[in-house]
């Protein structure tokens, strides 16, 4: 197969980036996009020419490295992740344009690499258990109710690629916070950090300058998890109690979380 | 996460009321703003669907004899109460507080969309999901307000009054502005974008408090949807109706002699 591809090449954050034309030919419709993109590479280093660079890891569609914007849409046409989307998904001929998301959020570091760091800084903020190290205890002496593992599990699939930042009209991140703090709430591992972590995560959240949720739901029309939006319903719900929790601390009514 | 430490409470400005300190954060984070602007939305659309039924008593036309329906249940309001309450008592306290939600909803709206566009990609993501309704909400709210505005010069103050209007009159007021085919029309473009707003809006608040369920969500949906749609169709059947002429004519509506002692009206 053969394609027409307008690719983003940017040296570094600070420059000015900008499209250019390549064509890539003899692609094998089993290729992935990034694969595809290596194909690329290679014509490109035996022309003499810099390499596009972009992020990748695991192959397989579970460690959310990729940040592409294929033809505008975060991870391309399918809702799985770049390397999960295969250049039979295209038309033969197809001209593709691929830039690296464009949120103020995510600074470009170099051509379609950016750096997603506040996504780190908001799991940071409440994103983990307080646990101490040390003998473990044996795991049936914590019983969850099947269905709250399953409700965690459905949230704990995120990857934190950033794909729902990169939809949103508002750049908001609300659909990876409310995964992340539904993870962890729903599970009795979670629950004594609960308030803190709403609030705590929320507060990163805006500290990053990612903006609000007004429930388009463009995220998770492109989350490759399938993560719904009802996980930023179930984060509103932790963060009312949460804030609930800290005007009754601050009264002295109850202890402070 | 040993969160709340006493001393960041205590350094900065112990004077402040806790409670105070607690809303000030609360409207300070982007999603507690936006608990504001659901709140005071919820307080916005329990008004216009009890205004949507209250329109309804248009429908029962001018009473034989006697004074029209919707007349009446306009003296209604404004006596409700006495003589326990002033004139137009409780009236002026509904009105104060729409007032007061109305601003917070307003300022709130503005200071995320402020926000939203701050953060906005650089590039406009393509529409894959998005409602129609979600994507016009800045633009439906800036044309109520304008509506409203109008509306309350028209029917409330009497200011604006392309066709002759009567104190108390409410049906022959109604009757006699809706025979001109433009205020028809505003007031139908109005209805639309009041579908749009509240389309979007009544399913989005019960996800912004946190009432929705995973499992109901389609149902809320469904239900705000259907709510906005006979909400808009009370609203529309007024107009439609005076103007296609299936309700009757006032009894003793404005007649052109009244037009001088109107225009003269504060």
């Amino acid at each position: 197969m053969n394609f027409k591809l307008r690719v983003w090449r940017q040296p570094s954050e600070g420059n000015e980036g900008g499209f250019e034309a390549h064509e890539v030919s003899g692609v094998d419709p089993e290729a992935s996009f990034l694969e595809m993109l290596d194909i690329l590479n290679e014509k490109i280093v035996a022309d003499g020419g810099d390499p596009i660079a972009y992020d990748r890891d695991c192959m397989e569609g579970v460690c959310g490295s990729c940040s592409l914007l294929i033809d505008g849409i975060p991870h391309g046409p399918r809702q799985v992740t770049s390397c999960q989307t295969f250049m039979r998904d295209f038309p033969d001929g197809a001209e593709i344009s691929v830039e690296p998301f464009r949120n103020s959020a995510f600074p470009v570091i170099r051509d379609l690499v950016v750096d997603r760091s506040p996504l780190d800084r908001i799991i940071e903020a409440g994103g983990y258990i307080s646990v101490t190290s040390g003998p473990q205890p044996e795991p049936n002496t914590n019983p969850v109710r099947p269905e709250d593992q399953e409700h965690a599990m459905d949230a704990a699939i995120c990857i934190g690629c950033g794909a729902c930042v990169a939809a949103c009209p508002n750049g908001s991140a609300m659909l990876f916070t409310g995964a992340k703090v539904a993870h962890l709430n729903s599970l009795p591992q979670g629950d004594p950090e609960r308030f803190d972590r709403a609030h705590g995560m929320v507060a990163q959240h805006d500290e990053e300058g990612f903006g609000g949720c007004t429930n388009f739901g463009e995220c998770q029309a492109v989350c490759p998890q399938e993560i719904s939006i009802k996980v930023i319903g179930e984060l509103y719900h932790d963060y009312r109690q949460a804030m609930l929790h800290r005007l009754r601390a601050r009264r002295g009514a109850v202890k402070p979380q | 996460m040993s969160s709340e430490a006493p001393s960041l409470a205590g350094a900065e400005g112990s004077a402040q009321q806790p409670r105070l300190r607690w809303l000030r954060e609360v409207w300070d984070s982007s999603l507690g703003k936006k608990i504001f602007v659901a709140t005071t939305g919820v307080i916005l659309a329990a008004y216009v669907i009890l205004h949507a039924l209250g329109n309804l008593k248009a429908l029962q036309g001018p009473n034989s004899g006697g004074e029209a329906s919707i007349d009446e249940y306009a003296h209604f309001l404004r006596t409700v109460g006495g003589p326990a309450i002033p004139e137009e008592g409780v009236l002026w306290i509904i009105r104060l507080i729409l007032i007061a939600a109305l601003a917070i909803h307003v300022v709130g709206v503005m200071q995320l969309v402020k926000r939203n566009r701050a953060a906005r990609p650089s590039k406009r993501p393509p529409v894959i999901e998005r409602s129609l309704a979600s994507r016009t909400m800045a633009l439906s709210g800036v044309l109520l307000l304008a509506f409203i505005v109008f509306h309350i010069l028209q029917f409330t103050t009497l200011t604006i009054h392309p066709t002759p209007l009567a104190e108390g009159e409410i049906y022959a007021n109604v009757y006699g502005a809706f025979q001109e085919w433009w205020i028809v029309a505003i007031y139908l473009i109005a209805v639309a974008f009041l579908f749009l707003h509240l389309r979007h809006a009544l399913w989005s608040l019960l996800q912004t408090l946190g009432w929705d369920k995973p499992n109901r969500n389609p149902t809320f949906r469904r239900g705000a949807t259907a709510t906005a749609a006979l909400v808009c169709i009370a609203f529309a059947s007024v107009p439609i109706l005076c103007f296609s002429g299936v309700l009757p004519e006032p009894d003793d509506g404005p007649t052109a002699a009244q037009v001088a002692t109107t225009g003269a009206a504060p």
